[in-house]
């Protein structure tokens, strides 16, 4: 029960790109997912949003493959597809059915290969991430509260503290210089990892692989980069104004331990018991019984990523939207008493055993799918472990590190990591009252 | 009147030859093999349908009740959204911590939910544990206790809930097209006013949950690790004893005619984007064009690759998420168009969303667009084998509605039986462009303007209000 036996087979290319094939012949259905190791924490200067904006980019077109012919050629395959941007990676992901495998991987070695975009593309995609922007953002209630308003609250260092959807100015200051040049930097097959999952055999996927990738040039090593955070030292304070929602929000962030850190095992322990659902201690305090707010939220690198995808500085966030004749202090105050209560008392070991199986129950659900994409979840971990940690069987061998967790280390991670003395706090507050 | 679209605008080339750049050849289909299933009902009328996956350990399922918020719209809206949230605070034998804190112990997630049509029970979690998850969903579903501070407090949750979604303009343009669609009928209400929630008394939870869940009623669904045999034994043992009784049918009064298109304005003061949503009453599940309509709207604005997205997103960049869909309820269906726009291009956004609508009603489609929309319908479709999620939602679909228990082996060939011909018939019967209903939530003095270029306008504000006369003078 502490570990999975998924079949995962791995490879790497001279071009140093990786390879990892988790076959399951159950269905005649394949994912296909290429992960770069390059997130918006490291889009240039000047260029906030770019590593998004990029990413849009990546679907204009490719050597072999003009715009629309990516998304044509896998529609009409039978499957779906798309990317996502996240702190320290982005993916281009396929769900097709498996006679489709070969054209995929065709269509993301060409991209990875060489883009083909002109300036009539990035004039075109500028204006379509700026429509995303304001449809998840500034035309949306609470709209990136709190993803986009605690970074630059909380952290100091560009890379971790500015806007990651990005400044319009930014955006519109973006060339095709730019693309090609983040291209050239970041999309190396050395920075990358592909993987297959479902209906195909190792062989027959890794020979595929081979065909399509294995003569890609290398490219430039990745180059260095400073993405660190010093400590928090004090409790940082900022407030942004909420143009729509009728309630006030608080987010409250703590500095999370680096990943497969024993505090790190303690803290998703504490995050399943602080943020996990409607029976997590956050909830039922602040909705269930004091009745003070109507949602609550959280977790480590919550809300646009969990504890396996990042790989520099994050945060253990609280969110929560109370009722408007509570006062900031008071809303706060019924946070901070939740919290402290961990901090003194810690867990009992049978409340410690049922966030263990609700742990391991969630593990394997996020496995499973995601996204409408069949695997989503086991392949997006596997190309974490794999870029960050080197080995995608971690995948199966992790949950060990979880189960393995003491009620003393749960209390030791609380008193250490819930500081009320080093953290960061945002304040959403409405302009207009509610209708009543 | 509305403006003549203008087709002078080149639309992308969806069938520019691919074959000569190196696009490998798609291998032979495999067979799709849908999981056998199990389907009986118990003695009490309780529907049960099972499907064995052993791919990963847990179970999930759904409990559903055949009835939903349509039943007492006309009187008493959202009464069983509230009687679905309050019922999972408190049985005869647990408190909600506890129904919590056991979930939690069973590593499960349970949910409880009412649409239009249907009230539901859904749940998941590890399979060691599925009887004991079983039973605690039956008990949910039998021996709701109501508490009156539950109900008091998931009230106010409502009331703040509901508040907030005033203020999100995909919410205000559903509202407002459900209410012009569907005029005095339950499904012209897709949510309660805070003034209809502070009135819910709470004998009315209770009398609608005695009333609608009942196992005559309901249909469960379970998906999992777990031998089927064992687990209709299980089902009986836990649910055999639950009594029926007869569960009375929503209203159908007469829908609203529709004639000529109309714009109805939702005013929201310094919206920096506009929210578009237009369409038209459509079809059921049941009814014989469904899978027709179903391809059109494929073609129209159902992918990625569709002709809606292509043009106004790729080529136009007006828009991040285009799309368009054939919904359908019970009793009747709606086709809609969406897209979220740049204020300045609202009136271009409508001309090219009527553009499109026009050209699927009046030219056929070539060949290969059909081929390659048919291939991704029947592709997508197999996808959701791949989860227990996505099983039991595509069961639920077919035993639901009662539709032909074969639906899921036998719709990759009636997708591939279907012609261009069905394809423009379905637009021209279902794709209503020339009585549209056009929906737009935006900032008025932006871009107000550019919605009267349209139809007549009658106008609201964000809470609902009328601020204009109808066409009728109302």
């Amino acid at each position: 029960m502490n570990s999975l036996h998924i079949p995962i087979e791995s490879a790497a290319f001279e071009n140093g790109l990786r390879v990892v094939i988790a076959p399951d012949r159950a269905a005649p259905v394949v994912t296909v997912g290429v992960y770069y190791n390059i997130g918006f924490r490291l889009e240039p200067r000047g260029r906030s949003g770019f590593a998004h904006l990029f990413e849009h980019m990546m679907f204009q077109g490719s050597e072999h493959a003009g715009k629309m012919m990516h998304i044509k050629l896998i529609n009409s395959s039978g499957g779906v597809l798309n990317g996502s941007t996240h702190y320290d990676v982005t993916n281009y992901y396929e769900a097709v059915p498996s006679n489709a495998l070969d054209r995929v991987l065709w269509l993301e070695a060409d991209r990875m290969r060489a883009l083909k975009v002109d300036d009539e593309n990035l004039r075109n995609q500028r204006d379509v991430v700026k429509e995303e922007v304001r449809v998840n953002v500034l035309n949306q209630p609470y709209g990136g509260f709190p993803w986009l308003d605690m970074p630059p609250v909380a952290f100091r260092n560009w890379p971790n503290a500015h806007n990651f959807y990005g400044d319009f100015a930014d955006l519109d200051a973006a060339t095709l210089g730019d693309v090609q040049q983040f291209f050239k930097t970041y999309y190396a097959p050395s920075n990358a990892v592909l993987l297959i999952l479902g209906d195909v055999t190792p062989e027959a996927g890794l020979a595929l692989a081979r065909c399509h990738f294995e003569s890609i040039p290398a490219g430039p090593p990745r180059p260095a980069a400073d993405v660190t955070e010093a400590p928090f030292e004090g409790e940082r304070r900022g407030e942004v104004e909420e143009k729509f929602g009728t309630l006030p929000g608080i987010a409250v962030g703590y500095r999370a331990p680096e990943r497969r850190t024993p505090d790190w095992y303690a803290l998703a322990m504490l995050d399943q018991a602080l943020y996990g659902g409607r029976a997590g201690r956050l909830y039922r305090r602040l909705v269930l019984e004091q009745q003070i707010a109507v949602d609550t939220g959280g977790g480590i690198h919550y809300p646009v990523g969990d504890l396996f995808d990042y790989n520099g500085p994050t945060l253990l966030v609280s969110r929560l939207l109370y009722k408007p004749e509570y006062s900031t202090e008071q809303a706060l105050a019924a946070h901070d008493a939740v919290l402290d209560d961990v901090r003194q008392h810690g867990i009992e070991s049978d409340e410690l055993d049922h966030l263990k199986v609700k742990f391991r129950s969630d593990y394997v659900s996020s496995l499973e799918g995601g996204h409408g994409i069949p695997r989503y979840g086991l392949m997006h971990y596997m190309a974490c472990f794999t870029l960050f940690d080197g080995d995608p069987r971690l995948v199966n061998s992790i949950l060990g590190g979880f189960m393995d967790v003491t009620p003393e280390q749960v209390r030791a991670a609380a008193e250490k990591y819930l500081d009320p003395k080093r953290r960061a706090i945002v304040i959403r507050r409405p302009v207009k009252k509610g209708a009543a | 009147m509305a403006t003549t679209p203008t087709p002078n605008i080149e639309s992308p080339d969806l069938d520019a030859p691919h074959l000569n750049t190196g696009v490998p050849a798609l291998g032979p289909e495999s067979a799709v093999v849908w999981p056998p299933r199990t389907r009986s009902v118990l003695a009490n009328g309780l529907e049960v349908v099972l499907v064995e996956s052993h791919a990963i350990p847990k179970f999930t399922g759904i409990l559903y009740f055949r009835s939903g918020n349509a039943i007492t719209a006309l009187d008493t809206p959202g009464l069983a959204e509230i009687t679905a949230a309050v019922i999972r605070t408190g049985t005869a034998n647990r408190t909600s911590r506890q129904i919590e804190e056991d979930l939690r112990r069973m590593g499960a997630d349970l949910g409880t939910s009412a649409g239009s049509d249907t009230s539901a029970i859904s749940f998941s979690g590890l399979a060691e544990f599925s009887s004991e998850l079983l039973a605690l969903v039956s008990e949910l579903a039998q021996q709701a206790s109501f508490p009156v501070e539950e109900f008091e407090r998931e009230r106010r949750q409502m009331i703040e809930g509901l508040r907030i979604e005033r203020t999100t303009p995909s919410f205000l343009a559903s509202e407002r097209l459900r209410r012009v669609l569907f005029g005095a009928h339950p499904y012209a209400f897709i949510s309660p006013s805070e003034s209809q929630v502070a009135s819910y008394r709470h004998e009315q939870l209770s009398a609608f949950y005695r009333a609608q869940y009942r196992p005559g009623n309901a249909l469960l669904v379970a998906v999992g690790d777990f031998s089927s045999p064992a687990m209709h034994d299980e089902v009986e043992r836990i649910f055999g004893s639950w009594k029926t009784a007869e569960v009375p049918q929503p209203p159908n009064p007469a829908l609203p005619e529709l004639h000529g298109r109309r714009v109805h304005f939702v005013h929201m003061p310094e919206s920096v984007q506009t929210q578009v949503l237009l369409g038209n009453r459509a079809i059921t599940r049941k009814h014989p064009d469904w899978l027709r309509l179903s391809l059109a709207n494929s073609l129209f604005g159902g992918a990625f690759n569709s002709r809606l997205v292509m043009n106004i997103r790729e080529a136009k960049g007006y828009t991040y998420s285009p799309g368009s869909g054939a919904h359908a309820l019970r009793q009747h269906g709606y086709f809609s168009v969406h897209a979220a726009v740049r204020n300045d291009v609202v009136a271009a956004s409508l001309t090219e969303i009527f553009y499109e609508l026009d050209r699927i009603r009046s030219l056929p489609v070539g060949a290969q667009e059909l081929d390659d929309a048919q291939s991704y319908l029947t592709g997508v479709f197999s996808l959701g084998l791949a989860t227990q999620d996505g099983l039991a939602g595509k069961l639920s679909g077919i035993y639901l509605e009662h539709l032909p228990e074969d639906s899921l082996e036998t719709y990759r060939d009636r997708i591939r039986a279907l012609t261009a011909g069905d394809v423009m018939a379905a637009a021209r019967a279902y794709f209503d462009s020339a009585n549209a209903q056009i929906v737009i939530v935006g900032d008025r003095e932006q871009v107000g303007a550019q919605a009267a270029l349209f139809g007549d306008v009658t106008e609201y504000d964000a809470q609902g209000v009328q601020l204009t006369k109808d066409a009728k003078g109302n």
